[in-house]
């Protein structure tokens, strides 16, 4: 593939070999190449167009539909903030602008000093306890902006690997 | 004999620290010399409590919540081991925890006692009880069981399952679907995740017996990306069911074949109306397709296909073990068995209440959500997920029940019950049920597509005096439109949260009231 990397072309190959046969093969694609890379590079399209034996358009018209999948590649780490009604109810629209302000970025942005991506995300299924928040595989629940400051912190120290 | 502790390990319990509490549990079992056994159970759903510790006594399971790892020490000091109530955390029996006790748990009767993914302990449990007897039924009989149990669908629609399930059953095909969604979208519902966390064997169970049923071969669990540690523990579920015989060729020694498979979804809140869904499953970008034909004549890759909610198939072993008239007991009108309650938002006591159809708001909201969490008052409930009505304290005698909800134009969808305290701007609300629409309309229609947008900027021009009445008759039109135009709930229902709102918050609505967004809670 023009233009990717060799270690790029391999999980874009591996996926596509894994997964190329199964029913509805997109998605399962699309997620293992974002689960290797942490995002799903432009060169992928073509190459997954190819093996489904679909136009290019369709893959690309797939991969901007779903918000789950990034373009572009993450920063050290994703920190998804809930924005859905359960946790809006306990404080998560302060929590919002707190991070806004604490990382100097909006949503679907990379932070320039620490490079933390922030992203909106509707529901974690933990309305109980909210606001909440994810940051790679973990969800995190009751977070103030002192938490969020905190979990901010154990970043610094001990970069979460990125999902 | 080992001291044996259970601390869980649903999502909940962990986002809460409940990892913390198991390694603080297991250095200070070690430095005190104590011979420990530390299972990491499901969530019984009592939220508020989490992390819920419980220990073994003779006497039965004692729990102490909620526990933070700095407690541990003190706890094993004040005698944790032998379940002493010295501990200001002591809870007593779990069974006894009021929350608990008045509930009618016949789906979630096991959630919590164990490990999830020991078959042994889900077997012990009445595991598999159903499917036993499925599998010596006709996939006729079964369905008529089903039909006669009164089960609608928990997703929200409630449509009846043994209805669906037959018409799978008459179309023939020589390849049937049985798909589970499990894209548990809307805010202030974990009830789905709950099942596939702590009992996703239970789910496994009912979808086998739906492809026994219906005559389906292969099923696919569609579940969203938001919840990765239930994926990891359906697949671990499934490989295990797997090696055990459970899944696959030859049930348990019948001719009997299924296979299942999880597929997750991305991010896509329209993935869970059933046809974006089958899109989805198809590798497409989730566009509703029109109805019909409906899923269970063609479905996915154009084959019959059960559609049904996580908690429709997580009902089905119960209907199929006791018998349907042991589920159809409870309830009332038409709305039979019981309906697992997402108690979420602003609540003291969050959690999970499974209760017989009938019970009103209030009770729930305070009996056993003991009011809200901030201790300021309740202004106002959301039910039924971002597509359900703001409700205000006037409707919370109705009882919980479809067509009761329905006829105040509201509907229960999948039981959420988010609460909101007196700092709540319901205008703001309002605006944000259209712009959530907007962001996760998948486009097919435009009185969705667009008019979520437009319906913001009214919403947002509502706050001016400038032409002020024509803003409201352009938002009630649009909401009209919307309405009657949408192929699906998502532009369909979207009008329920905001004509709601103004119908009974007007005050929030004013000129001159406070922009959106400057409301602070005290």
């Amino acid at each position: 593939m023009p233009g990717a990397t060799a270690p790029q072309a391999d999980v874009i190959q591996s996926a596509i070999a894994t997964h190329g046969q199964r029913p509805g093969a997109l998605l399962p694609i699309l997620h293992a190449i974002q689960d290797g890379l942490g995002y799903i590079p432009g060169d992928a399209i073509a190459a997954i167009a190819q093996a489904l034996n679909q136009s290019r358009a369709e893959v690309a018209g797939v991969l901007s539909f779903y918000h789950h999948f990034r373009t572009r590649p993450p920063g050290n780490a994703v920190v998804q903030i809930c924005r859905a009604e359960a946790c809006q109810a306990v404080g998560a629209r302060q929590l919002e602008s707190h991070a806004r302000q604490r990382l100097g970025t909006d949503y679907h942005a990379t932070s320039q000093e620490a490079r933390i991506s922030l992203e909106p995300v509707y529901c974690l299924g933990n309305c109980a306890c909210g606001p909440s928040v994810r940051i790679g595989d973990e969800v995190y629940g009751r977070v103030s902006p002192a938490v969020f400051d905190a979990l901010l912190e154990a970043l610094d120290s001990d970069v979460v690997v990125v999902q | 004999m080992a001291t044996r502790i259970y601390v869980p390990s649903d999502t909940s319990a962990r986002s809460l620290g409940a990892d913390a509490v198991a390694t603080a549990i297991e250095r200070e079992a070690m430095a005190r010399k104590i011979d420990l056994e530390l299972v990491r159970n499901g969530s019984r759903g009592l939220f508020w409590l989490e992390p819920l510790l419980e220990v073994e006594t003779p006497a039965g399971r004692v729990a102490y919540g909620p526990v933070r790892a700095e407690d541990v020490g003190e706890l094993f000091e004040t005698g944790l081991c032998s379940g002493e109530s010295r501990h200001a955390l002591f809870q007593g029996r779990p069974e006894d925890i009021p929350f608990l006790r008045k509930q009618q748990r016949l789906t979630f009767s096991r959630v919590g006692l164990g490990d999830p993914l020991s078959l042994g302990n889900y077997v012990e449990l009445a595991g598999f009880r159903g499917l036993s007897r499925a599998l010596t039924m006709a996939g006729e009989d079964i369905v008529r069981w089903v039909t006669e149990s009164g089960l609608r669908g928990r997703g929200g629609a409630a449509f009846p399952t043994g209805i669906k399930w037959q018409t799978v059953l008459d179309t023939p095909s020589p390849q049937k679907y049985v798909v589970c969604n499990a894209d548990e979208g809307d805010s202030g519902t974990f009830a789905d995740r709950l099942v596939m966390e702590c009992d996703p064997y239970l789910l496994i169970e009912g979808m086998i017996i739906a492809g026994v049923a219906v005559g389906a071969t292969q099923g696919y669990i569609y579940l969203r990306s938001e919840y990765p540690l239930a994926l990891r523990v359906m697949n671990e579920a499934i490989a295990r069911a797997y090696a055990a015989g459970y899944l696959g060729e030859g049930i348990r020694g019948t001719s009997y074949r299924f296979d299942l498979e999880v597929r997750l979804g991305a991010g896509a809140y329209i993935c869970g109306e059933e046809t974006a869904l089958l899109e989805s499953l198809e590798g497409k970008r989730g566009m509703v397709r029109v109805k019909p034909p409906l899923p269970a004549v063609k479905g996915l890759f154009g084959q019959p296909t059960v559609v049904n909610n996580v908690l429709s198939l997580a009902a089905v072993p119960f209907i199929l073990d006791r018998g349907p008239a042991a589920y159809a007991d409870s309830g009332m009108g038409r709305s039979r068995g019981t309906l697992p309650v997402q108690l979420a938002g602003n609540i003291a006591r969050g959690g999970l209440v499974e209760l017989a159809f009938g019970a009103t708001l209030r009770e729930l909201l305070y009996d056993f959500g003991g009011g809200s969490h901030s201790g300021r008052p309740l202004r106002a409930v959301q039910v039924g997920g971002p597509l359900g009505a703001y409700l205000p304290e006037s409707q919370w005698d109705t009882p919980l029940d479809y067509e009761a909800f329905a006829a105040m134009g509201a509907m229960l969808g999948h039981g959420g019950i988010v609460a909101f305290d007196d700092t709540v701007d319901l205008r703001q609300q309002a605006r944000f049920a259209m712009e959530f629409c907007a962001v996760e309309s998948c486009g097919k229609c435009t009185p969705c597509r667009i008019g979520s947008t437009r319906g913001v900027e009214v919403i947002d021009q509502l706050a001016t005096a400038a032409d002020r009445e024509a803003n409201l008759t352009l938002l009630q039109e649009l909401c009209e439109t919307m309405t009657d135009g949408s192929l699906c709930a998502m532009g369909g229902m979207t009008p329920y949260p905001v004509l709601s709102a103004l119908r009974h918050f007007p005050e929030d609505f004013t000129v001159g009231g406070e922009p959106c967004g400057s409301r602070e809670p005290v």
